[in-house]
């Protein structure tokens, strides 16, 4: 399992924003499971995320979380139940698949920049070519978010010349790119030396401020406590407790959540 | 305070890396001279030039008679490479029994060709996509008309009469630029998720593949007019040009795979989570670099494919080297103890060029297209 830490960043958060009043539904799991081949690896997930909220699912290595949030957009399949996003419903059909992955940023554990592309390119590749933006356009929202991730000055070059967490933070803004309605994290700072992490949660943190939906597997317990409104502990497939963070880590329930806490928790 | 504990008081300062012995001296004797038994091979290495290029020499150039000389020359004891030879038939090796008259529409395909293809090559010449329209989809048909003749007014020239360096170019070059993209799709479709596309291109893959292409031209000679209605007739060009282009598909499949197989999933997955569709993603993401890894394996199936169009002769092509057979059997007039070998040297330094050159543009790409992205 990779390193836990609790990197927190020292200025105040603006909450102003993060008040969930929404009562739109951004994402709802319903019964659903997975299997690899044999194996049950996700089993009855039941989940409903409101637009605005910020979530953070933490657990063991093995117990699912980054399969469920691959699997809210479809980048692994389900077997059964039903998971919807912003009201379209993941079944086979590949038209709706990418209905929902346009509305659905995802950040990966190892950025997956392309590496053949200028920081920009990669940035304006999918707004021209899914969203038909004319490709000005695409560029000066690409400048925008690079901006907004602190490293316009590195548009021209290649991800290969970009450091762990500068390289993170472009593949944040490449999905800001794309307008998301909703933004997965899937372990964003598990493979960033200690010193990069925090430039990237001061990004996500950013954008939680402006009520980005989201959903971060997770290690950073500091994120949890700054920024999540609920906290879900999964273990062998299965959300085991889920609650408000200052709960969760105060007063889990469950004996799972009480040893995994105490192993992570100092 | 402990002996353990150190702290720096000033930072070092970055300097200029420590003086290297130079000197050819100083080089030699760190590569020629360094121990008895590099001495030795040295030694014996220069022997062996002394051995092996003076008589090289005195064949090709000191002894040879030149392009001006006569047969008589060529019959002397003492002669060299027969060059006299080649330039008196030149003309045959590049055009074969293209009418004389009519080698200037050969003329300016050749020419039109270099034109288009040259600036394709060079990466820095601008408007590369109307270059490549005119070069993939105007350039042929022009050819072709102006070739094959029988509209204009111009003389009708069947591709029997086609031959030499003129065939081996319009096989290779056709090859090559059908076989790429082929190749690529095959590819495409033996990773495919659905059952019917993946098994047939298996299928197509591992037929050809496990065929030698002497068999696949026989059978494209022998086995295509029984399917054809009777009475049509298949061009014998346009067979060796299937049976070439499909043998090559089927390797740079299997080379394209392997360049697929090196790219990591996170690629393909960070492409779908931007909402790119499955074209997108190959077209921009996946094959950009999945190629960029096999271009030694392109260019080797490329130059491979290029020695291949030799085999042509079997539906009955006179390619240049079966061109240069023919006249080492037929041109009485030039015979002499160097002849042949002479024909064989002059063609074999022509493919020899040819591939040399494709090597070197596969290097300088691979430098060009490197965005220091290796780790």
């Amino acid at each position: 399992m990779s390193q836990v830490s609790e990197t927190t960043v020292d200025r105040p958060v603006n909450t102003s924003h993060m008040q969930v009043s929404s009562t739109n539904v951004a994402i709802e799991v319903i019964g659903m499971h997975k299997w690899y081949a044999d194996f049950h690896v996700l089993r009855d997930i039941n989940l409903k995320v409101m637009e605005g909220e910020r979530i953070v699912i933490a657990g063991p290595s093995g117990s699912g979380k980054s399969t469920l949030i691959r699997c809210i957009n479809r980048l692994e399949e389900h077997q059964e139940g039903q998971i919807i996003v912003n009201g379209t419903e993941l079944t086979a059909d590949l038209k709706r698949i990418d209905e929902v992955r346009r509305e659905v940023g995802m950040v990966f554990q190892h950025f997956n920049l392309f590496p053949h592309l200028t920081i920009l390119q990669n940035l304006t590749l999918a707004p021209i070519w899914v969203r038909g933006i004319p490709k000005a356009e695409a560029e000066d929202t690409a400048m925008h978010y690079l901006e907004r991730v602190k490293i316009p000055e590195q548009a021209l070059k290649f991800p290969g010349q970009l450091s762990g967490g500068q390289q993170q933070r472009v593949a944040i803004a490449r999905s800001l790119c794309m307008q998301p309605r909703i933004m997965l994290f899937d372990e964003p700072t598990s493979a960033l030396d200690p010193e990069m992490v925090k430039e990237v949660l001061e990004v996500m943190i950013s954008l939680a401020e402006d009520g980005m939906t989201m959903i971060c597997v997770t290690h950073e317990m500091g994120f949890a406590r700054q920024v999540a409104n609920r906290v879900i502990f999964m273990d062998q497939g299965q959300i085991i407790e889920q609650n408000e963070p200052e709960a969760f880590f105060s007063n889990p329930q469950h004996e799972r959540t009480k040893l995994f806490l105490s192993q992570i928790l100092h | 305070m402990t002996d353990l504990a150190f702290v720096r008081s000033d930072l070092v300062d970055a300097k200029p890396p420590p003086h290297r012995t130079s000197g050819a001296w100083a080089w030699a004797q760190k590569n020629l001279f360094a121990t008895p038994l590099d001495t030795l091979l040295t030694v014996l290495g220069i022997l062996f030039l002394l051995w092996v290029v003076p008589p090289i020499y005195n064949f090709f150039i000191g002894h040879a008679v030149g392009p001006n000389g006569t047969v008589e020359e060529c019959r002397m004891e003492t002669a060299g490479a027969c060059w006299a030879y080649i330039s008196s038939e030149m003309e045959f090796f590049i055009y074969g029994f293209y009418d004389i008259p009519e080698h200037w529409r050969p003329n300016i395909v050749f020419a039109l060709g270099a034109l288009l293809f040259i600036p394709l090559l060079m990466p820095k010449v601008p408007f590369k996509r109307t270059n490549a329209v005119l070069f993939l989809f105007v350039y042929p048909i022009v050819s072709y008309y102006l070739l094959a003749g029988g509209v204009f007014g111009l003389k009708p020239m069947p591709t029997e009469k086609w031959g030499g360096l003129l065939v081996t170019l319009i096989i290779s070059v056709v090859g090559i630029t059908l076989s790429f993209p082929i190749g690529i799709v095959l590819a495409l479709g033996r990773q495919s998720k659905m059952p019917v596309i993946k098994t047939l291109c298996i299928g197509f893959i591992e037929l050809v593949r496990a065929v030698p292409l002497i068999s696949v031209l026989f059978m494209a000679s022998i086995m295509l007019p029984l399917f054809m209605p009777q009475g049509m007739t298949i061009d014998k060009l346009l067979r060796a040009l299937v049976g070439v282009t499909l043998f090559t598909s089927a390797y740079m499949a299997e080379v394209v795979r392997g360049g697929l197989q090196a790219i990591p999933r996170g690629q393909y997955e960070a492409g779908a989570s931007l909402g790119l569709g499955y074209w997108q993603r190959m077209y921009f993401i996946i094959l950009p670099q999945a190629l960029k890894h096999v271009i030694p394996g392109i260019v080797n199936s490329f130059i491979a494919l290029f020695k291949d169009t030799s085999l042509v002769y079997i539906v009955g092509m006179k390619d240049l080297l079966e061109a240069v057979k023919t006249k080492n059997d037929t041109a009485l007039e030039w015979q002499s103890a160097n002849t042949a070998t002479t024909g064989y040297l002059f063609a074999a330094m022509v493919f020899w060029v040819f591939c040399f050159g494709m090597s070197r543009y596969s290097i300088f790409m691979e430098r060009r297209l490197n965005t220091g992205y290796k780790r």
